[in-house]
C-alpha cells in the first residue's frame, strides 16, 4: 500500500493499463503536457511529458479543441481494434459532442446487431465547488444515465478510481467516468499493484443500522462525516456509495434500506430526475413496506451554479444538509435551520 | 485512367445493377407496405457508389448515411441479410435491430449507415486512426451529403485527419438536394475546394454518372492515404432519380421535371453498358448481369420472406456486453 491522490490513482490506472494493452491509447486536450497529472501517473503530479517519453506520441495524443470529433473517432477507433480512453477535460464540454454520445457510442453495438464492441472510456471532471461559474462546474452524469447503452462510473475516493477505471478500460461496453474536482486532492493508502473494481457493485462506505445514506461523488466524505457526528448521538448510519452508477447496484441499495428502514440519497446533481430520483423510486417501488419514514433527497437545486462563493457553497450537499435529513428521517429535532439544498 | 481487367469491369455493372435492382424492389416493398418505415434509395447514384467501394480493398472500412443500400451493396455484401433487415426479419445483417438506416456489415468494412446527417463521419476517422495506430495498412472512407457537407463535425474530422496525416478519404456525394433544399443555395463556394484550408487535396468528380471517373478519383486517394501521405476531400457530382425518401410521400415538386430528363440521358448503368458493349462485351453477356442482379435479387426477398421475425426475448440482447446490465 502507498498514499496515492485521487488524481494520481488515476494516472496510475492509466499507466497500468497502457503498459498490459497496447491497444489502449489516451487522446484529449492537453494530455501530452500532462497539465491535469493523470497522464504523468505515480502518486501525485509528477514530470511533464512523463507518458509522452514513456508511450511515445503514437498513443498519447493531443487533440484539437474538437470534442463532437474527438468523441466520434474515439468511437470509430474502439469499433476497430483500439481502445482509447478519451480526456474530456470538464464534463460540462461533453454537451459539445452529444450526438456522438448518444446517437453513436450508445446505440452502435444495438443496433448493428452486437457486430460493434465499444471498449472506450471517457473521462471528465466536474468542476464543481470551486467558483468556476455556471459553465465550468455542471455534474451531468444523471442526463447520461437516461441513454440506453452507455455505463456510467463516478469514484468517490482514490482507490475507486484507480480501480473502476482499470475495470472501464477492460470493459467492452463504452464508459463514461465522472470524477470530482473536489475529491483530487483526497487521498488515502491504496495497493500499488494492479487491482480491479468491479462495475455494477456498490461499496458500504460505513456500517450502521438505523438509516441508509446512498451517497454519490464528492457528497460520500459529506455523508461519511455527517454519520460520524451522528453517531454521537446514538443513530447509526449506513453509508452507500454505488459507485456505478450505470449499471446500478439495486440489491445492495435495497438489502441496506430493509435493514435500516429509512433512506437518504444525498448528490451533488439536480434535483429533477437525478440518480437520487430514481434510487428514491427504485426503493420505493421495491420494498415501500420496509419503511419507516419518508425518503429524503439532498441533491443541489435545479438552477444555474451561481459564481459568488457566498453563493456557490449553498448549492451541493454538505456534512450540515445531509445529517439535517438525517435527523428528519429519525425524528430527531432540526438543530438549526439548514440553509439548503432543498 | 487505370488499366482494368475484364472481370473487374464486369464486377462494376453487376455492383451497379444489384443497387438499381434492390432500390427498385425495396422502393414497391415500402410502398405496398411490406418494409415497415421508409427508404432512402440510391438509385441514379450507382456509379457514385459503385466507383468508391470498388476502389477500397476488401478490409478496408467505411461509414455511410442515410441513403444507405448501396454502400454495404457496393462493397460486397450478400442481399439477402440485407433485404431482411429491411423487413425488420431476425436473420437481417444487423438481427433486424437496425432496419434500412442503420445497415452494417463489419465482415465488409462497413461500419454502419446513420440516420443523423454527418453523424457517422468521425466514425470512419476514427477507423482511419486505428489503422495509423496499428500501422494495418487499412484506410477509411467517409460517404457524406452535400447536406451533411454543411455540418461542423465534417471539419473537425478533416482537421483531425489532415493533421494526424490519417489514411481517410471524405468522400462527398453531391446529389445536389438535401431534401427539398436546393445545395447551391445553402452552400458558400464549392465543397471540394475546402479541402486546401485543411492542406489536403480536393478533387471533383463533375462526371459522376461514369463509374470509371469516380474509381480512377478514389483510386488515386485511396493510394494516396495507403501510403501515408493522408486524407483526401472527393467530391462526386450526382443525381438521385426518385423522391428523398420513398415511403413518406414528400414528392419531388421542389425539382425541376426538365433536370430529372437530363440526368436520365446519363444514367450511370446504360453510359457503363455502352462502355462495355465498345469493349467487345455481346449483349447476351450485358443482358446475362441485368438478369443475374434481378435473380439475387428475387433470392434475397425469398430468403426474407422465409426467416422469422426476431422473438421478444432477444429484445434486450446487444445493448451491453453482458445481460445483466440491461435493466
Amino acid at each position: 500500500m502507498t498514499v496515492m491522490s485521487y488524481l494520481g490513482a488515476i494516472g496510475a490506472a492509466q499507466r497500468e493499463a497502457m503498459d498490459a494493452d497496447e491497444r489502449v491509447i489516451i487522446i484529449g486536450e492537453d494530455v501530452e503536457a500532462n497539465v491535469y497529472g493523470t497522464t504523468g501517473g505515480g502518486k501525485s503530479r509528477s514530470d511533464k511529458g512523463d507518458f509522452l517519453q514513456r508511450y511515445g506520441k503514437n498513443r498519447i495524443r493531443n487533440t484539437p479543441i474538437s470534442e463532437e470529433g474527438i468523441v466520434g473517432a474515439a468511437a470509430g477507433a474502439a469499433m476497430t481494434g483500439l481502445r482509447p480512453i478519451v480526456d474530456l477535460s470538464y464534463s460540462s464540454f461533453l454537451y459539445m459532442a452529444m450526438d456522438q454520445f448518444v446517437n453513436q457510442v450508445a446505440k452502435n453495438r444495438y443496433m448493428f446487431g452486437g457486430q460493434a464492441s465499444m471498449p472506450v472510456v471517457f473521462r471528465s471532471a466536474m468542476f464543481y465547488g470551486l467558483n468556476t461559474g455556471a459553465h465550468h462546474s455542471d455534474r451531468p452524469y444523471p442526463m447520461f444515465m437516461n441513454v440506453p447503452g452507455l455505463k456510467i462510473i463516478a469514484p468517490a475516493t482514490p482507490a475507486d478510481a484507480k480501480g473502476l477505471l482499470r475495470s472501464a478500460v477492460d470493459s467492452d461496453d463504452p464508459i463514461l467516468s465522472f470524477e470530482a474536482c473536489l475529491l483530487w486532492s483526497s487521498k488515502e493508502d491504496v495497493d500499488e499493484n494492479e487491482f480491479w473494481v468491479p462495475l455494477g457493485v456498490a461499496r458500504t462506505a460505513r456500517v450502521g443500522t438505523d438509516v441508509t445514506v446512498v451517497a454519490i461523488s464528492s457528497s460520500v466524505p459529506e455523508a461519511v462525516a455527517a454519520a460520524e457526528e451522528l453517531a454521537k448521538e446514538g443513530v447509526s448510519v449506513e453509508v452507500i456509495d454505488p459507485r456505478t452508477l450505470v449499471p446500478l447496484d439495486r440489491d445492495a441499495i435495497l438489502r441496506s434500506v430493509a435493514k435500516t428502514g429509512r433512506l437518504v440519497v444525498a448528490e451533488p446533481a439536480h434535483r429533477t430526475c437525478g440518480a437520487a430520483a430514481e434510487i428514491s423510486a427504485l426503493v420505493a417501488e421495491e420494498i415501500f413496506d420496509s419503511l419507516k419514514a419518508p425518503i429524503v433527497r439532498v441533491t443541489a437545486p435545479d438552477m444555474q451554479i451561481p459564481f459568488s462563493p457566498s453563493l456557490e457553497k449553498q448549492m451541493y450537499p454538505t456534512k450540515a444538509t445531509i445529517a439535517a435529513a438525517i435527523r428528519r428521517v429519525v425524528d430527531l429535532p432540526a438543530l438549526q435551520p439548514v440553509a439548503a439544498a432543498v | 485512367m487505370a488499366e482494368l481487367t475484364r472481370d473487374t469491369l464486369r464486377e462494376m455493372q453487376l455492383r451497379m445493377l444489384r443497387i438499381r435492382a434492390f432500390d427498385e424492389r425495396a422502393s414497391k416493398m415500402v410502398k405496398r407496405g411490406h418494409i415497415p418505415g421508409t427508404v432512402h434509395t440510391s438509385i441514379g447514384q450507382e456509379a457514385q457508389v459503385v466507383g468508391a467501394t470498388m476502389a477500397l480493398g476488401a478490409g478496408d472500412y467505411m461509414s455511410g448515411n442515410h441513403r444507405s443500400h448501396g454502400h454495404p451493396i457496393g462493397k460486397g455484401s450478400p442481399l439477402g441479410p440485407l433485404m431482411a433487415e429491411l423487413v425488420g426479419k431476425a436473420t437481417g445483417v444487423c438481427k433486424g435491430k437496425g432496419g434500412s438506416l442503420h445497415l452494417a456489415d463489419f465482415a465488409v468494412g462497413s461500419l454502419g449507415e446513420s440516420g443523423i446527417v454527418g453523424s457517422s463521419i468521425p466514425i470512419a476517422n476514427g477507423a482511419a486512426l486505428s489503422s495509423k495506430v496499428l500501422n494495418n495498412g487499412k484506410v477509411a472512407l467517409a460517404f457524406f451529403g452535400d447536406g451533411a457537407a454543411n455540418q461542423g463535425v465534417l471539419y473537425e474530422s478533416m482537421n483531425m485527419a489532415g493533421v494526424w496525416d490519417l489514411p481517410m478519404i471524405f468522400l462527398c456525394e453531391n446529389n445536389q438536394y438535401a431534401l427539398s433544399t436546393p445545395a447551391h443555395t445553402v452552400t458558400s463556394g464549392i465543397i471540394s475546394e475546402r479541402a486546401a484550408g485543411f492542406g489536403m487535396p480536393g478533387i471533383r468528380v463533375e462526371e459522376g454518372q461514369d463509374v470509371l471517373a469516380v474509381y480512377d478519383a478514389v483510386s488515386e486517394a485511396v493510394a494516396r492515404a495507403r501510403a501515408g501521405d493522408g486524407p483526401t476531400l472527393v467530391e462526386v457530382m450526382t443525381y438521385r432519380y426518385n423522391e428523398h425518401s420513398e415511403g413518406l410521400r414528400l414528392g419531388t415538386d421542389y425539382r425541376n421535371a426538365d433536370e430529372r430528363e437530363a440526368w436520365l440521358k446519363k444514367d450511370p448503368i446504360m453510359l457503363f453498358r455502352h462502355y462495355l458493349a465498345s469493349q467487345g462485351f455481346s449483349d447476351d453477356e450485358l443482358d446475362g448481369l441485368e438478369a443475374t442482379a434481378l435473380a439475387e435479387v428475387d433470392a434475397a426477398v425469398a430468403f426474407s420472406d422465409a426467416s422469422p421475425y426476431p422473438d421478444l426475448s432477444v429484445a434486450f440482447d446487444d445493448l451491453y456486453t453482458d445481460k445483466e446490465s440491461a435493466a
